[in-house]
């Protein structure tokens, strides 16, 4: 919100427009610098990129970037919202005062179509034959002075935005451009055009419709469909008759009414750049084709291609861990450092450390992912390649109704479906594109993994051995795959009303990619998803934390106290209250004091010596100690085997380690109690007792409430499984799917009632019903706040019920089907 | 030319390396709407630079530029054989 000031107001607004790989972005970059906005039209999900551009004289004026486009017959959402700015049918958004068409130069017949069909809105405009250096190269020269006099004397101005040339000449242009208002003529239309558009004026006038101005009647005539039919409010089948007739006028001019309009541009313009540019005499674009034998070649093309994509994957997977395994320690520390803070306030200590900074961490974390995944797309789509593995992979898709674009965004949702969802804006065809949305999350991201990793190593691995248990691995990944392709074929066959666009996809020259352009468009990805996406995850994370947390009743941890003490009583033949004495002493600082009354050691000093009760400390130590280095000592304990009876070094190193061994052994009790009333609390948690009153509904598929909870718990990041069942276990939230006594303790699990009572719960068809229920389920809430802002939040709906009721019969059918066996 | 040893046939057709003259557009669909767009139109010279890998889809050059197609879309487009080698770029 920096258009406050009154001057603001008034000031000029310029849209830019042209084809697309004009290197208009790089244009509108070079203008605005870092003065730029980048938010959403008003109810559609195409991006609305303004910045300030600053003219000779210090005016500020506002240069809005529109689409790419070819023409104005608008096919996509994106060249919809190129019309309905220019003609001013966005509510906030006002006609632009001029136009900016960014054209290449080494093209100009075929960009200047665009100019030509926008020349009939009448607002006044000005050419920029961009990239300058290349037609040079190609041999092509323009004479700019006599092409602007052709055009009515609007200004025209050579420039090569990638080096920064001509760009104050722009802003000079712009600048007379404001203060003449110079307008580029309309085309002289055939009698019979002109005689089509008086029939279509005069008979939708007389049908009542909603008058409309000249060139949108030409869309109306000249375009096959056309959304300005849904602005007349008027019967449709009068209309239907009213474009025959005009339609008919054409055709018996002599034109195809559906060709009319580009063969008439075509053929005017031809005659305005008669004289004013040579043709290229370079024998076409030589470096471009002499890569593309390389990069489109049946054997080399695609191995280079898969080097490429496995590049960019390996990337999103493995290299963003290393930046999110900062933002988890940076995360960690914070949450540790609030929780001594807020020890006084048990309430608030909990919201602020696993509501607030885990919920600020959990959309942190993807950051990482999304900036490198927007750096290859920056990349892979301002040097021309997009367009080439497009070409290479269209066939994989076309037959589902997705297409070669599709490609990128579905590898990248194996590292993360966030990022790839919004790297669908790549794709320009609406309908491929709303599939892939939709297919993406299926994809198995790095977040399964985890839930992957537990079961098949805590249940199958000891069964069917190692390799097995890879293959089992193998399957869950393709899983999603198996699931995703029919949906998209149902989807865009029966379910998305929207006409497929043609796959008429253009072989850009290929380039060397502008440092700017690409850290701008990673810059500008990573705010949107922080400003958009950020504030609904971290509202889910603060909901869910409230949901595990409360009521938080005091009678949960009395109870669960009452239960512990008289179990360990009952083992250890002991009195209940001599365990609650034990319990009273079970604190780190009681082991200080009473091994301070053991040794006559100082307080500190045992301190200092618990810091280091660890094998490394010990070798520290000793190498401190004798003067020798660390790899001595190491070697040094090695001798005998390591045997503590005939090695003395060794068997210091185990006095030195015991004291950590007895800390721990004092401190247990309390630990354990600490941990089943974790447990207790999330179990009589708001969630915990809605997880018992669902349980039933995952019966079918032999959850138990623990599990249930767990399910209930993970909708938001569907890795807090492991924690959860951690905490359900009674082993604390710290246990991950490495851990052993998780392991252990879901393998002993047993029913406890109902009519498998004493059965194990985690039986094979359970593990793999939890384990496709975990591929196919929409637990993410993050990809879901960014569906809503990519596509509308009624997709994000319809993509949670799918993935979660297919989750669903997937489970059931798993335990069902499996406990025939 | 004598018309009778015209031969047409549809884009895709062609064989790779080979130029036609585009007779026709089918015009009513969206793909040759684009195509119109992008200047293709009859008259003008086109050549079947290369098929994609997987045999599907097709690249087209004309005026200068580029162009990847589906098969099945580009079938609308009815060009008519040159008799010799194209006159036009490249090969």
């Amino acid at each position: 919100m920096d258009a406050a000031s009154p001057q603001d107001a008034h000031s000029p607004r310029i849209a830019l427009i042209g084809n697309p790989n004009t290197g208009k972005s790089t244009l509108f970059n070079a203008l605005t610098g870092l003065r730029q906005r980048v938010g959403n039209y008003p109810g559609v999900t195409v991006s609305k990129k303004s910045g300030a551009l600053i003219l000779p004289g210090g005016v500020r004026a506002e240069l809005i970037d529109l689409p790419g486009l070819y023409s104005l017959a608008a096919a996509s959402l994106d060249e919809r919202v190129v019309i309905d700015v220019l003609c001013g049918h966005l509510s906030g958004t006002p006609v632009p005062d001029a136009i900016v068409c960014v054209v290449d130069s080494t093209n100009l017949l075929r960009n200047l179509f665009l100019a030509s069909q926008v020349a009939e809105l009448g607002i006044p405009m000005m050419l920029v034959l961009n990239q300058v250096d290349v037609s040079r190269k190609f041999g092509v020269q323009i004479d700019t002075a006599k092409l602007s006099e052709r055009l009515g004397g609007i200004p025209v101005v050579a420039a090569s935005a990638w080096h920064g040339e001509g760009i104050p000449e722009v802003r000079a242009a712009i600048a007379t451009l404001l203060e003449k208002k110079t307008r580029m003529p309309r085309i002289a239309w055939h009698a019979c055009v002109q005689e089509a558009l008086d029939i279509l004026r005069s008979g939708l006038e007389r049908a009542g419709a909603h008058p409309l101005p000249v060139p949108e009647l030409q869309r109306v005539l000249f375009d096959t469909t056309t959304p300005v039919l849904d602005r007349i409010q008027c019967d449709a089948h009068a209309v239907e008759r009213i474009v025959a007739a005009a339609r008919e006028c054409i055709r018996r001019g002599g034109f195809n009414p559906f060709a009319a309009e580009p063969v008439l541009h075509y053929e005017r313009l031809k005659h305005v750049l008669d004289g004013v540019a040579t043709t290229r005499t370079d024998g076409a674009h030589t470096f471009t084709q002499r890569l593309d034998r390389i990069l489109l070649n049946r054997v080399l093309g695609t191995f280079i291609f898969f080097v490429s994509m496995t590049a960019v994957f390996a990337s999103v997977f493995w290299l963003a861990a290393i930046p999110q395994g900062w933002i988890e320690t940076g995360i960690g520390w914070l949450g540790n450092t609030a929780e001594k803070w807020l020890e006084g306030s048990p309430i608030l200590q909990s919201l602020v450390t696993k509501g607030v900074i885990d919920g600020v961490g959990a959309f942190m974390s993807f950051l990482p992912q999304i900036l490198i995944l927007f750096f290859f797309v920056a990349v892979l789509e301002d040097s021309g390649y997009m367009a080439r593995a497009a070409f290479l992979m269209d066939k994989l898709f076309s037959w589902c109704g997705l297409n070669g674009k599709c490609f990128v965004p579905m590898l990248s949702g194996y590292a993360c479906a966030i990022p790839s969802v919004m790297a669908t804006r790549t794709i320009e065809d609406p309908k491929s594109r709303l599939a892939t949305i939709f297919i993406i999350p299926f994809m198995s991201c790095s977040a399964r993994l985890p839930v992957y990793s537990l079961m098949i190593g805590a249940f199958l691995v000891p069964k069917i051995g190692t390799l097995n248990g890879g293959l089992v691995m193998v399957a869950m990944y393709l899983l999603g795959l198996i699931v995703a392709i029919p949906t998209a074929w149902v989807f865009t066959r029966f379910i998305l009303k929207t006409r497929s666009q043609p796959f008429v996809l253009e072989m850009p020259r290929y380039q060397v990619p502008k440092p700017r352009d690409v850290l701008l468009r990673m810059a500008q990805s990573g705010w949107e998803f922080v400003r958009r996406a950020g504030t609904i995850i971290f509202a889910i994370t603060i909901i869910v934390w409230a949901l595990l947390y409360f009521p938080h009743a005091d009678e949960v941890a009395l109870s669960t106290k009452k239960t512990f003490v008289a179990e360990r009583a009952k083992d250890a033949g002991k009195k209940v209250e001599e365990i609650e004495a034990i319990l009273e002493k079970a604190t780190r600082e009681e082991f200080i004091a009473g091994q301070v009354k053991q040794t006559g050691k100082k307080a500190e000093e045992i301190e200092a010596a618990l810091e280091k009760a660890t094998r490394e400390g010990f070798i520290e130590e000793k190498a401190k100690e004798t003067g020798k280095a660390p790899e001595e000592i190491e070697e040094a304990l090695e001798a005998d085997g390591g045997d503590p009876k005939k090695n003395k070094l060794a068997a210091a190193l185990k006095q030195h380690i015991a004291l950590a061994a007895a800390l721990e052994a004092h401190i247990e009790p309390a630990a354990s109690l600490e941990k089943q009333t974790e447990a207790a609390f999330v179990e009589h948690s708001y969630l915990g007792r809605f997880g018992k009153l669902l349980q039933p509904v995952f019966d079918p598929a032999g959850f138990d409430w623990k599990i249930t909870i767990g399910v209930l718990a993970s909708f938001p990041a569907r890795e807090v499984i492991v924690s959860t069942l951690g905490i359900t276990y009674s082993l604390g939230g710290e246990a991950d799917e490495e851990s052993d006594d998780l392991k252990k303790a879901m393998a002993e699990s047993v029913w406890t009632s109902g009519p498998r009572i004493g059965k194990p719960i985690f039986t094979i068809p359970v593990v793999f019903g939890i384990m496709a229920f975990f591929a196919l389920c929409s637990q993410c809430g993050a990809t879901l706040a960014t569906i809503t802002k990519e596509a509308g939040w009624r997709w994000a709906v319809a993509s949670f019920f799918y993935m979660t009721s297919l989750a669903w019969v997937i489970a059931v059918l798993c335990y069902q089907v499996g406990n025939l066996f | 030319m004598k018309s009778q040893n015209i031969v047409t046939t549809t884009l895709p057709a062609l064989s790779i390396g080979q130029t036609g003259r585009v007779v026709q557009l089918h015009t009513r669909r969206p793909v040759d709407q684009r195509l119109l767009a992008l200047g293709l139109m009859p008259g003008m010279l086109v050549r079947l630079v290369r098929t994609a890998p997987l045999g599907d889809p097709i690249e087209v050059e004309f005026q200068n530029q580029n162009v990847s197609l589906r098969k099945a879309e580009a079938e609308s487009v009815e060009v008519e054989l040159l008799p010799a080698t194209p006159p036009s770029s490249g090969a």
